[in-house]
């Protein structure tokens, strides 16, 4: 249980998706402009993450792994998938997006609305892949480590938007150099809350 | 098509995204994979000619068969050429660079989501005929191998006091009592150099400036 636990605060405030890896960083730059979207965003890259995470976890270990195909008979066991990994992944994320959007609209209307366009844009967010392709390098054993993984770097991203998009909402007030304005301060200050973000670093649960 | 292959017109679709249309600082496409590779400038380098290799030549099939993919599904057919060049520059670089590509770790895959290529495929590729099209594939390429190179060589010297890996800052300031910069090391400094490019490359170009 420890263990879990320490997943996934590891995957909110150390290995935090956006301030350690740069991950989804365009969709961060280009929505994080009032925090009502952003927070949408936040959401459903969270919910898109909790199930695309498990299933690659699942392809991962049963069919793509050197040696995964060994349920098949024992002849398969030798049979290595692994240079495949991108395109499945890949494939399962746009599938899945794809069958998200037609459920949430199915059942939840409101929710859809809330989403809008960002839905059908997070197949190409790196947050998502970049989430399958950790899980696939850093082995984890159970699918229970890989969905606490999910769900902790898709908190993770969410604060790091939210955050964001509410100080950037703040600066349209403050008197900054021309040429830096809009990008420029924006990367500056995401360069500063990653170093606020790495005071979390060392912590051991 | 009468005009010749490096005309004008073509060699703007080359030089223009190494500066006034850059894909990074003005176009604001393809940061996600790229900042954590320039703690030192050979990750940095091998991932800017993977990723131009992988923009001209997806530009360039897509250009080719921009006429027979249905609308609908372009998006999917997109990812499935990107991903195939992917693999392909993943397995190149596992057998020539081991040691380069163990340090890349996921961001070779994650040139499949690089908004650079699906951007540059939807803008240009879609419509544009194939030469066009593969030239501005490398443009943007190079464009953004431009920012990447950029940031790594800063980070590199002033974080270790190295290029390349070969120490460049002389022992004798070390003695007189210059530090290396741990700081540049870590990945908030490469999201401020980045910014201090853009705030050098808006006051040299006025018009970028954001207006609102």
């Amino acid at each position: 249980m420890t263990h879990l636990f320490d997943i996934f605060v590891r995957s909110i405030f150390i290995e935090n998706m956006i301030f350690a890896y740069f991950l989804g960083m365009c969709s961060y730059l280009a929505v994080s402009k009032t925090v009502k979207t952003s927070v949408g965003l936040g959401i459903a890259v969270t919910f898109v993450l909790l199930i695309t995470v498990p299933v690659n976890w699942l392809l991962e270990n049963y069919i793509l792994k050197p040696g995964a195909l060994v349920w098949l008979g024992s002849d398969m066991a030798d049979i290595d998938l692994s240079y495949l990994s991108f395109i499945m992944f890949i494939a399962v994320i746009a599938a899945i997006v794809q069958l998200v959007e037609m459920v949430v609209e199915k059942f939840s209307p409101a929710l859809y609305n809330a989403l809008g366009i960002f839905l059908p844009l997070i197949a190409v967010n790196c947050a998502i892949l970049g989430a399958s392709l950790f899980m696939q390098e850093r082995d984890y054993h159970s699918i229970g480590e890989a969905t606490v993984f999910a769900i902790g770097s898709g908190i993770g991203w969410f604060l790091a938007i939210a955050s964001l998009a509410a100080i950037r909402e703040k600066i349209t007030y403050s008197n900054i150099p021309a040429p830096l304005r809009g990008l420029g301060i924006t990367f500056i200050l995401t360069g500063l809350m990653a170093i606020a973000f790495m005071s979390f670093m060392g912590i051991k649960i | 098509m009468k005009e010749p292959l490096f005309s004008p017109k073509n060699l703007k679709l080359l030089t223009g995204p190494l500066n006034l249309n850059n894909p990074i600082t003005v176009q604001v496409l393809g940061i996600c994979s790229a900042l954590a590779v320039t703690v030192q400038l050979k990750p940095a380098i091998v991932m800017a000619l993977s990723v131009t290799v992988v923009t001209g030549f997806s530009n360039l099939i897509i250009s080719l068969m921009r006429n027979t993919i249905p609308p609908r599904i372009r998006i999917i057919v997109q990812l499935v050429v990107i991903a195939a060049l992917v693999i392909i520059v993943d397995q190149v670089l596992k057998a020539f660079v081991y040691d380069v590509s163990k340090k890349l770790s996921v961001f070779v895959g994650l040139i499949i989501t690089n908004c650079i290529v699906m951007g540059r495929l939807e803008a240009f590729a879609m419509a544009e005929k194939p030469w066009r099209s593969f030239l501005d594939g490398i443009g943007n390429g190079a464009g953004y191998g431009l920012i990447l190179i950029t940031v790594g060589f800063f980070r590199e010297l002033l974080g270790s006091g190295k290029l390349f890996g070969m120490q460049v800052v002389p022992q004798f300031l070390y003695e007189i009592g210059y530090k290396d910069n741990g700081l540049m090391i870590l990945p908030p400094m490469a999201l401020i150099t980045i910014g201090i490019i853009i705030w050098i490359q808006r006051s040299v170009n006025r018009e970028l400036i954001d207006k609102s």
